[in-house]
């Protein structure tokens, strides 16, 4: 068993290429599990960081700070009522929820989470992802018809033209990315999102700076894109509450609600790691080539065991902080046992064997987190397009923008 | 590595095609039809994936999911789902029909019996990592002529829409 293990954790392809079911299923296992932690983790940041930047205080009712919040909201909405409204279409609703989710999930199989970290590298690898997460709004097209309602109907056609028109542009912006791709030493593109990465390690820089400015024009193009595509604010015109309700949805309550709110933080979560392996570099470390040798590679792999650190510090700070008050002494005493683990997952990351491997999962997450942040702080700080709007800025703007560093792309790629 | 491509998955991706085909004429509501067709056209993009043809399969969701959903679109702006619940759905021309059918049946029996021997023996070696590049080698180099008429073709078609649909450009 465990020179199994062994034998794995050598090999320098991923579980689907090696043709190993059992690995594959455990990396989905693995996959699973770990997005629905992020999922959790954003609900709470989200009302959390929210409620900073409008001076408040956000949860802080259930656990300290509120940490238990989302499990409490997910309880609730477990043993919720269970609504089917009576002239709903009884099929098609009840499979708009599960076709979004699964269509959520399927496009994490290619995402790499590191060299020989995905569940497969495809060919194809962001047609796919691109393609899969396109029929999600067909998801919600359903949700809304089937509701049988004005609200969800209307939030419905307003997200399934949302969505066709900006797919256009975050078309155009990768096809000027894996163009990027063709100009490695061998000549040929690809379209695997590991091949992609690869490319950025082997030209020794990330997309985002290739060619600049056209890179982070593209980058930029796709940025706007895909939060439009997730139907987040500003953009979140087809769950416009002042409008709304909640548009497509607005019909949906407990576990089906849930299902929805589940595959809208995946779809978010993969968009952005679309975007980290086409124009971030991926699992790659900052600065791979400025800054390598032995020294820079070990102070990078003390990142993970830090950032644990700096998370266990943050949560003893707070448990020093907590009321003295004996009513609060069982929240005090979970604050502390939180940190303690936290600091206890930091000491098990600094392992020399184990930093190693967790490195590139390390920096891909980083990188993600930080696009789950940037949509936390645009539904903070920007106010809601109007429609017309909306489709002024996919068509008129973003559309020609595209197709303008497309085409500068492929010139300035063939006079280089 | 052991190949995906077996009988079982193959004949598991043709069924489900049929089933959605069969779905898509028979049910009464037209969203259903829709749906079914989605299930149909999910089910050939798999069965290209068995042939070691992933571009195509990909480019076949990507085009179809769109396509479905402008499909999805019309019903829901277009047909009068009341109206359409109870018009006939088939016309009763039976013997044309049926005339029809045992034609085209026999022609996919006579290809069949006679098919081995008038196709070509398929390559032995299907390189799924190259296909993509196999395929722009084809549409860029050898058929470049006729890929960049038919896209122009394609693009006097958007053209003629929006002059027809707009009246004041």
């Amino acid at each position: 068993m465990l020179d199994y293990i062994q034998s794995y954790l050598n090999s320098n392809v991923t579980p689907g290429q090696a043709g190993n079911v059992f690995w594959a299923f455990v990396y989905i296992v693995l996959i699973f599990l770990g997005l629905s932690v992020a999922v959790i983790a954003m609900n709470w940041l989200e009302r959390k960081i929210l409620a900073h930047m409008q001076v408040r205080l956000g949860p802080m009712r259930v656990g300290p700070h509120g940490l238990l919040q989302p499990i409490a909201d997910a309880i609730k909405l477990l043993i919720k009522e269970d609504i089917m409204p009576a002239e709903a279409d009884k099929v098609v609703f009840w499979m708009a929820p599960v076709m979004v989710v699964i269509i959520a999930f399927t496009t994490f199989i290619v995402v790499p989470f590191g060299p020989t970290h995905a569940v497969t590298d495809m060919n194809i690898g962001v047609l796919f992802m691109l393609g899969v997460s396109s029929l999600g709004v067909l998801g919600i097209v359903m949700a809304g018809w089937a509701s049988n309602s004005h609200y969800p109907l209307i939030g419905a056609l307003r997200s399934s033209a949302q969505m066709v028109s900006y797919e256009v542009a975050m078309g155009l912006a990768v096809v000027s990315a894996v163009l990027m791709t063709s100009l490695t030493a061998s000549g040929t593109g690809t379209l695997s999102m590991i091949g992609i990465v690869q490319a950025q390690q082997q030209q020794q820089i990330w997309f985002a700076f290739k060619f600049f400015p056209l890179g982070l024009i593209a980058f930029f193009i796709f940025a706007v894109a895909m939060v439009a595509e997730t139907n987040r604010a500003p953009f979140d015109l087809p769950e416009a509450e002042s409008e709304l309700t909640a548009g497509f949805h607005t019909e949906y309550s407990g576990f089906r609600w849930s299902l929805f709110f589940l595959a809208e933080y995946s779809a978010m979560i993969a968009v952005s790691s679309i975007a980290v392996a086409l124009w971030l570099g991926g699992w790659l470390r900052p600065f791979p080539h400025a800054l390598s040798g032995e020294t820079w590679d070990l102070v990078f792999s003390l990142f993970p065991g830090l950032t644990f650190f700096f998370l266990a510090g943050m949560a003893f700070f707070s448990t020093a902080r907590m009321p003295k008050h004996p009513f609060f002494r069982i929240q005090t005493l979970g604050l502390g046992a939180f940190g303690g683990l936290l600091g206890l997952l930091g000491i098990a990351l600094l392992v020399p064997g184990v930093r190693e491997r967790v490195q590139d999962i390390y920096w891909f997450s980083i990188k993600v987190a930080v696009f789950m942040y940037l949509y936390i702080w645009y539904r903070g700080t920007f106010p809601r397009y109007r429609f017309d709007q909306l489709m002024k800025v996919g068509w008129k703007i973003l559309l020609p923008m595209g197709i303008g560093v497309l085409v500068l792309t492929a010139i300035v790629g063939v006079l280089l | 590595m052991e190949p995906v491509a077996t009988t079982f998955f193959f004949y598991l991706l043709a069924g489900l095609a049929v089933l959605g085909g069969v779905l898509t004429i028979t049910r009464r509501n037209p969203v259903h039809s829709a749906l079914a067709l989605i299930l149909t056209l999910l089910a050939i993009a798999g069965l290209y994936l068995m042939l070691y043809a992933p571009f195509v399969a990909g480019v076949q969701i990507i085009l179809y999911a769109g396509g479905i959903m402008v499909l999805f679109l019309f019903v829901i702006m277009l047909v009068n789902l009341e109206k359409s619940q109870k018009e006939d759905q088939f016309n009763k021309q039976w013997v044309v029909g049926i005339v029809a059918a045992v034609a085209l049946g026999g022609l996919f029996i006579g290809v069949y019996v006679k098919g081995q021997a008038l196709f070509p023996e398929p390559h032995a070696h299907f390189v799924e990592s190259e296909n993509t590049q196999k395929i722009a080698d084809l549409l860029y180099g050898n058929y470049m002529l006729a890929f960049e008429i038919a896209s122009l073709l394609l693009l006097v078609a958007i053209v003629g829409a929006v002059v027809m649909a707009k009246k004041r450009i």
